[in-house]
């Protein structure tokens, strides 16, 4: 716990990526795997489920500091953090002892909290605070409500253990992709040289488009050197079918096989050895649901027959990744795309239906084959593109024959030509309450886009979401709070909304320098992570890419 | 015996004001800050070591009559002396006595070590009005040597990656503080570089040094000692330089700064320097508590900072009188 809390300050302490480098390699260095683990594991954004609520912890530390809770509130609101607000009011530990390991804290410790009754949790509280000077406490108490986050990314941390061990980055972010046990053995696999580390149930990183905001006129090689698909409205995902494991994984790497177990089960008429990657959808007889409708479906861990019966979910399969084994990522696209449609024409399909996109389905499956948009010409397309609305997609996938399924997001291989062309993934970094009838509701937001390590503000928006969205996104807001300004509240940056606007221009008036005109939320992004969210580099291009 | 008035304190016995607002025929100033000392009134009274600052701030034509710590002085119906505050060399407080009623002006005042200044002395009054501009209980101070030691080893490291280590804070008070807090590790030979010191943070070193005050030697910050020490030399300087092209002829920095503010990690991180050392020249919530324990006062007046806070506590926690004085913003 001491050289935890060491990393911390002097990752706190600093705003100079190359000094967060090196505290981050000494510490990874240094560290027993053990505890090296559950670091990786926190500083990469895992959470541990809060089991002691804020407000709880206030009344223990007004009782052990002596001061009434009124005044412990009154710090709070002055210092804006609740876990340094109550490591600086509690009195000096009265022994020397030290701290157990981080390892210990977070599996013996913390792992029990949430099952113990009240008088337990505060044993633990108060034992932790027994041994714990002010910095310690901090960082306990920041890995004890659940809100850990210290400036510094995924892939900074990825970056400097690969460095420390010498492996590539690229290899190390594929291994920490998923979920993983922050144990010594797990940490020891992720770090080891010899790399075939053979996990059944892991994802391959997601392959990402660009967006275009031009007509595709300017695409090397004309019409006849692009695969056209057409762009759903659901979740980008995996389904796999491995040694037994049939896993679907969201874009936002979570398991999300509970809450869609028809999918689950689906996979396993897929051959042993088979990745695909694909849309999750709701689907009526022959068209998709609207995205929120397959939104009541996320996060359940047993979806009710009834709410199976409403929202019946479809996998639409657009790449193969791996076939009987094999990894498939560097053939060309279209090459994959031949296997792809081998393995359908291998299960028994039925002939397309007749929908307003006609989706070719195996039998007795929520499986289907994502079709090809036919369009000799630019034209054809940009007209056809018109109806996405009405068809209930968002546009157009364009990728190249040649593509191989790279890593990460370059320029050129894929392309996401949507309807609405300008948008941008933003993460929630201030919420206020609204007006009028939405008076008590956090419902005017502040976004951000990531700049290097750091969040900056690029629009606000209070219209898009229904009001049951609102809801649920005001309750969430209250429970993740970490500063407050008046009655600006800054929460934790975890949130990632998908924002729409008309117009993008250059302003000096704002510390992103740029100001988009009419933003609009057009849905919340569940599936994907804060790490993911675009960048200012990223909205630079669509003023650069504007006529 | 003190009441408020437009133009701050007002003691009638005496006839006297204590730090006024404005230009008032007899004054008794407690230390050199700006918001303190002001120009313009027809006598000033002060504590004697801090005559020389004073002077700086006031001006060579300025009346200002010395008293010594502890010496009594009889001004109408009033008894007045004046007494250690150990906010900055000189700094006092006022306490007044009239037919054994005893009233106590804290003025700005620290209860941590400072080699800078003499020590606060606690004394006993019916009446206190104290300072309370970190009047919340998560403001604590940590023990000043440990914080020496933090920008002792910040500025070795600096330097050993060729940084020149600018170390910020007031120029009146904290910087000489700063200084004379170096002084045992200049001697012990562990100091990578010089001290060099804004002009500003310089001019007042002659009136410390007249009372005694031992500083490390130090160079005054040119374009031809910057270029010189460049990389390994530790400058101290105000706040307010930080954020200028003076700067920029440091060479690359890692800027710091000194102040009890830096307590709080927000403010830590919004202030935007490399390094926060908590080191303030105020009472914190603890020593508050203390003086007003040893006071024995029933009635407690606060200046400065979140009073109400304070007040609130005092009456419901502690059943005393309270009441505030009209604040402004002080200075950390």
């Amino acid at each position: 716990m001491r050289r935890f809390t060491r990393l911390f300050m002097e990752l706190d302490r600093t705003t100079r990526t190359n000094e967060k480098l090196a505290a981050l390699r000494r510490y990874f260095a240094e560290a027993p795997a053990a505890d090296a683990a559950w670091a990786l594991a926190v500083l990469t954004g895992r959470r541990i489920r809060r089991a002691v609520p804020g407000a709880r912890l206030r009344e223990w530390v007004a009782d052990r500091s002596g001061y009434p809770l009124w005044l412990v509130e009154e710090c709070y609101d002055t210092v804006g953090d609740l876990a340094e607000t109550l490591a600086l009011l509690l009195p000096d530990p009265e022994t020397d002892a030290e701290p157990p390991a981080l390892h210990t804290i977070m599996d013996e410790w913390l792992a029990p909290l949430p099952g113990a009754d009240d008088s337990g949790k505060r044993r633990v509280v108060e034992r932790a605070w027994g041994c714990m000077d002010e910095s310690e406490r901090l960082v306990f108490h920041k890995l004890l409500t659940g809100g850990f986050r210290v400036g510094v990314g995924r892939k900074l941390v990825t970056r400097a253990l690969a460095q420390e061990v010498g492996m590539e980055p690229a290899i190390l972010a594929h291994r920490l992709t998923g979920r993983w046990a922050p144990t010594p053995e797990t940490y020891r696999r992720l770090i080891s040289p010899d790399a075939e580390l053979r996990d059944a149930g892991r994802p391959y990183p997601f392959f990402l488009a660009h967006p275009l905001s031009e007509g595709p006129e300017a695409l090397d090689g004309g019409p006849k050197a692009w695969m056209v698909e057409w762009k759903w409205d659901g979740i980008r995902a995996q389904l796999i079918h491995r040694d037994g494991e049939r896993l679907l994984w969201s874009r936002g790497e979570e398991v999300i096989t509970p809450a869609f177990p028809e999918i689950g089960e689906a996979a396993g008429a897929l051959p042993s050895g088979t990745v695909l990657d694909g849309e999750l959808l709701a689907w009526e007889s022959t068209a998709p649901l609207r995205f929120a409708e397959l939104q009541r479906r996320l996060g359940r861990k047993r979806p009710s027959p009834k709410i199976r019966r409403e929202v019946p979910a479809r996998f639409l399969a657009y790449d193969l990744l791996e076939a009987e084994g094999e990894d498939l990522r560097g053939l060309p696209q279209e090459a994959r795309r031949r296997r792809l449609e081998a393995l359908f024409e291998d299960l028994e399909v039925r002939p397309p239906d007749d929908g307003p996109i006609p989706v070719t389905w195996a039998v007795g499956l929520p499986l289907g084959l994502s079709p090809l948009v036919e369009a000799a010409r630019w034209d054809a397309l940009a007209e056809l593109r018109t109806s996405a609305r009405e068809l209930g997609v968002e546009g157009f996938m364009l990728k190249h024959r040649e593509a191989e399924y790279g890593v990460g997001r370059p320029r050129g291989a894929w392309w996401k030509w949507k309807v609405e062309p300008l948008t941008l993934d933003v993460v929630l970094l201030y919420a206020q309450k609204g007006h009028g009838r939405r008076a008590s509701l956090y419902t005017d937001y502040t976004f951000g886009v990531w700049d290097g390590e750091e969040l900056v503000p690029i629009g606000k928006a209070y219209s898009g979401l229904t009001d049951r969205e609102i809801r649920r996104v005001d309750k969430w807001i209250r429970r993740n709070i970490t500063e407050r300004f008046g009655p600006v509240r800054a929460v934790e940056p975890e949130l990632v909304f998908e924002l729409a606007f008309d117009q993008i221009r250059p302003s000096s008036r704002h510390k992103s320098g740029l100001a988009l005109r009419f933003p609009r939320m057009v849905r919340q992004r569940t599936d994907k992570p804060v790490d993911e969210a675009d960048t200012l580099e990223s909205a630079r291009r669509l003023l650069a890419e504007r006529p | 015996m003190v009441i408020r008035t437009d133009a701050g304190l007002y003691v009638p016995e005496a006839d006297l004001y204590i730090d006024p607002l404005r230009p008032v025929h007899r004054a008794v100033v407690t230390h050199g800050h700006a918001d303190h000392a002001r120009r313009g009134s027809e006598h000033y009274l002060a504590a004697a070591s801090g005559v020389g600052i004073l002077r700086k701030r006031l001006g060579d034509e300025a009346r200002i009559e010395a008293i010594a710590f502890g010496e009594r002085r009889r001004l109408g119906g009033a008894t007045l002396s004046l007494h250690p505050a150990g906010h900055i060399l000189g700094s006092a407080q006022v306490r007044i006595e009239v037919g054994g009623e005893v009233w106590l002006v804290t003025g700005d005042y620290k209860r941590t070590p400072d080699a800078s200044a003499e020590p606060f002395e606690s004394l006993r009054c019916h009446t206190l009005i104290s300072e309370c501009t970190f009047g919340l209980p998560v403001y604590r101070w940590p023990e000043p040597d440990g914080v020496f030691r933090e920008i002792e080893r910040w500025w070795v490291e600096n330097a050993a990656e060729g940084r020149t280590t600018l170390l910020c804070g007031y120029s009146l008070g904290k910087a000489q503080r700063l200084l004379a807090g170096l002084l045992p590790f200049m001697e012990g030979g562990g100091a990578p570089g010089t001290i060099l010191v804004h002009g500003a943070v310089d001019e007042l070193l002659p009136a410390y040094r007249a009372e005694g005050i031992a500083f490390p030697p130090t160079e005054r910050v040119s374009v031809e000692t910057a270029r010189e020490h460049r990389g390994a030399a530790l400058v101290v300087a105000p706040p307010s330089a930080a954020g200028t092209a003076w700067v920029r002829k440091l060479g690359p920095v890692s800027v710091g700064f000194a102040s009890g503010w830096m307590r709080i990690r927000g403010r830590r991180r919004r202030r935007s320097g490399d390094r926060g050392f908590v080191l303030s020249d105020h009472v914190d919530w603890d020593g508050l508590m203390a003086t007003i324990d040893e006071s024995g006062a029933e009635r407690v007046g606060l200046t400065h900072g979140q009073t109400g806070t304070a007040m609130r506590y005092l009456t419901e926690e502690r059943g005393l009188d309270t009441f505030a004085i009209a604040t402004r913003e002080g200075d950390a």
